[in-house]
This record gives structure tokens, C-alpha cells and sequence, in this order.
């Protein structure tokens, strides 16, 4: 089932013969358990599209459904509480807060639910463990180097049930080998059912993707094509009738 | 791909047979580059005949030749290793040229052509690191060689994004009268030879 739906969405700024489409006509699908890369060069749409994914920006015409639910006819408070509990966002320069530690970085969103704190802290310390940073839970973000920081974005983003992660240059300015661990990361939440949309300039992240759409003057132009099944693999080639 | 000097790194581990040769090569490349035993073979003659590796006389009930490295062997192993390949002259590489092509045709939409090219290459490099994925089967050489294909085939995607960049760049500026490039590359390049 889809957990993510754009449908004709289309976003303009300004008006009249200043008025800029960001954004025409988008149409994309992200299964549960998927993970899609959006790759296009500066200024082709990426962030404008994944701001309108998580319902942070509103587009000018279509529809955006997370899992299901229309958000075009909701109040900001009830996108709000779906943002806080489907939608996870990891952005390029990790937006930690500098005066919480790591745990209280990931716990955060859940307390601001409405989870006792308590209770919040043992779900925070678990994703932390669950990404390798259970000793630095209580270790404050200039104590841990960009790659850590990264990995308490990455346990920010998918605690508690959030089911769509959105990511925007998730390796920021990582070496590639923590872009690597970045996107296993992304991945293995994807195998435990969160959809995923990850928006990168760098082919080697999308290469993780299963699917990688091709964004340019905020069209989708172009998409990867699925990987053979295993069954496509055994089909024998039938010689063309002459 | 140097089979030859890859087969003299092997030896210095120690003498070998050229059956154990074959395999260790694969093993030792991640088994990214398989070999065939007769190139096996052909290698170690031509090392033999240089002087690089020499081989055991075979003995009646001895089905198989043992070989070792020379001194001379060494030496060359060692030059090999930090003689720089040449990547001082452009390569001629059939992509930059189908690009160069299909930017001067006038009925050839240069972009189109451009995201042919990007997506299948985004689609090989999902191939490779697919292979990378399942950690539980990590091999250490076969994660080197598969990075290095990742590495070769990003640097391409980013050539056709500068590409794509650069022609619709051109497209708002003027040009200039006469496009000089291509002999002043030649011209370059020339130089440092």
C-alpha cells in the first residue's frame, strides 16, 4: 500500500510574469518497505518536493496523501500531529538541538505527542542502540563527530511508529564511507516497513534506492526501471518469428 | 588489468601451481575479473621467458608445474606497484563523443540524450550496490573492487550533470565565433608529451 501519494502536484511562487513553477504536474508512489531516491541538479524541485511530501509547504494544485489520508482537507493541527507521528525528516546539516543530548534530541517529538517523558527516553535509548549510539545517548551533539550526529538524526526520524522518512542530502558532507552507513541505515529502516524518499545530487546514495526518479525544471522526467525478478531472469529468449 | 603483474604478486607470497594461481586471483579481485585458465598459463610462459618466475622441471608422476619468482621478479613486482598508470592523455572515451555529437546535430535533443546515458549508468551502479548490501557475505577485496566501479561510474554521472549544466549554460549565452576547443585540447595535451 502507498504511504506516500502525489498526485498532478504542481507549486508556483510569486505572481503574474514573476510567478516561478518549482514544481508541475508530480506524480509519485512510495510503498510501505520502498525506498525511492529523487535526483536532479540545483534548483530542479528536490527540496520543494519533500517539503510538500511532509506537508511542511502546501503545493498550488493536487493532492498529497500520507497513508491514505488527503491532507489538503485537514486542519494545521491535525497535519501537525501527522507530521509529528508518521513523518520523519533527516536534513542535511542534522538539525540537532545543541542543548539537548542525543537521547533527548530523539525523544523529543515523542514527548511533544504527548508520551511521558519516561517513556520517551526508553523509546529515544532504544533507536539509539538500534543504530550502534547506545553508550553516546547522553552525549551532547559537539561531543560526537558529523557521522554520530548524522546516525541520532537518522534515530530522530524513524522512533516511535513513523512510517515515511523523508531525507534531504542525508550525508551531508560526510565521507562516502558514512554516507554508506547513512543509507544502510535509511535501508534497514525501509526492510522494517518505513517508506522512504530520499532526495540526493549524488548518484553513488541514489544507487541505494529502488527506484531513482529523475527531477529537471520540476518535472519528473525519467525513472530508473525495476530490477529483473528472479522469474524474469529465467524466462529463455524466444527467437522472433521471421 | 595487469594479469601478469598480478600473478607475480601472488608468487611472492610464495611458490604456487598455476591451477592455485587462477583461484587465488579471483579470490584476491573479489572474483570481479574472472580469468581463464589458458590465460593463466600464457602469463606464466611469458614470465618465465623474461626471466620474471621460474618453474620446476616436472617429474614422471608430477602432472603439474610449481613456479617462484626471480630476484629480477621482485624488482619488477616492485617497480610495478608505484609506476603510475597513464592517465596523463584523455582517454577516447565513446561517451564524451556521442555527447560532443549530439550537441552540434540540430534535430538531436542533447538532454535527452544526456539522461539516456545517466540513467542507465544510476541503473548499473543500483546493480553493484546491490552486491554490496548483504553485509553477511563481506569480502574484504570484493568490497574494494566494487567501490572502485561505484567511484568509476559516479565520476561519469557527474561528468553528464556538468555536461547538461555547461550546454544550457551555452544555450543563453552567445557564442563565440570560432569554437576552438577541440585543437586547443590537442594542443595541450601535445605538451606534455
Amino acid at each position: 500500500m502507498s504511504m506516500l501519494e502525489l498526485r498532478k502536484v504542481s507549486k508556483s511562487y510569486g505572481q503574474g510574469a514573476n510567478e516561478v513553477d518549482a514544481l508541475s504536474d508530480i506524480d509519485l508512489n512510495v510503498e510501505r518497505g520502498s525506498l525511492v531516491a529523487i535526483m536532479g541538479p540545483s534548483g530542479s524541485g528536490k527540496s520543494t518536493l519533500l517539503t510538500i511530501a511532509g506537508s511542511l509547504e502546501e503545493p498550488t494544485t493536487g493532492d498529497v496523501m500520507i497513508d491514505g489520508v488527503r491532507l489538503s482537507g485537514m486542519s494545521r493541527n491535525d497535519k501537525a500531529r501527522l507530521r509529528r507521528r508518521s513523518v520523519g525528516y533527516v536534513f542535511q546539516d542534522f538539525n540537532l538541538l545543541a542543548g539537548l543530548t542525543a537521547v533527548e534530541n530523539v525523544s523529543l517529538p515523542l514527548e511533544l505527542d504527548g508520551m511521558s517523558m519516561k517513556k520517551a527516553r526508553a523509546k529515544g535509548i532504544e533507536a539509539l542502540e538500534g543504530l550502534g549510539l547506545g553508550d553516546r545517548a547522553t552525549n551532547y551533539p559537539d561531543q560526537l563527530s558529523g557521522g554520530e550526529r548524522q546516525r541520532v538524526a537518522i534515530a530522530r526520524a524513524v522512533v516511535g511508529e513513523r512510517s515515511l522518512l523523508l531525507a534531504d542530502e542525508p550525508s551531508g558532507a560526510l565521507d562516502s564511507l558514512n554516507g554508506e552507513t547513512v543509507m544502510r541505515m535509511i535501508l534497514s529502516a525501509c526492510h522494517g516497513g518505513v517508506a522512504a524518499v530520499v532526495v540526493t545530487h549524488d548518484a553513488k546514495l541514489a544507487s541505494w534506492a529502488d527506484r531513482v526518479v529523475f527531477l529537471r525544471d520540476g518535472k519528473a522526467v525519467d525513472e530508473t526501471l525495476p530490477p529483473p525478478t528472479p522469474e524474469e531472469l529465467l524466462i529463455p529468449d524466444v527467437p522472433n518469428p521471421a | 588489468m595487469s594479469i601478469r603483474h598480478s600473478l607475480l604478486a601472488l608468487l611472492s607470497e610464495g611458490p604456487k601451481y598455476g591451477f592455485q594461481l587462477r583461484q587465488e586471483f579471483e579470490a584476491s579481485t573479489g572474483e570481479v575479473w574472472p580469468l581463464n585458465v589458458g590465460q593463466v598459463y600464457t602469463t606464466l610462459q611469458r614470465l618465465e621467458r623474461d626471466g620474471l618466475a621460474t618453474s620446476d622441471d616436472m617429474d614422471d608422476d608430477e602432472r603439474q608445474k610449481n613456479y617462484r619468482i626471480t630476484e629480477l621478479g621482485h624488482e619488477e613486482l616492485s617497480r610495478w606497484l608505484r609506476t603510475p598508470p597513464d592517465l596523463s592523455e584523455p582517454p577516447r572515451d565513446e561517451l564524451v563523443i556521442k555527447v560532443l555529437v549530439a550537441s552540434r546535430l540540430p534535430d538531436v535533443d542533447v538532454y535527452e540524450v544526456i539522461q539516456v546515458h545517466r540513467r542507465y549508468i544510476v541503473q548499473l551502479m543500483q546493480q553493484w550496490t546491490h552486491l554490496k548490501e548483504d553485509e553477511s557475505h563481506f569480502d574484504l577485496a570484493f568490497a574494494l573492487a566494487v567501490d572502485a566501479e561505484l567511484f568509476r561510474l559516479d565520476a561519469v554521472v557527474r561528468w553528464l550533470d556538468a555536461a547538461d549544466g555547461r550546454l544550457h549554460r551555452a544555450a543563453f549565452e552567445p557564442a563565440p565565433e570560432n569554437n576552438v576547443a577541440l585543437p586547443s585540447i590537442r594542443r595541450r595535451t601535445g605538451a606534455h608529451r
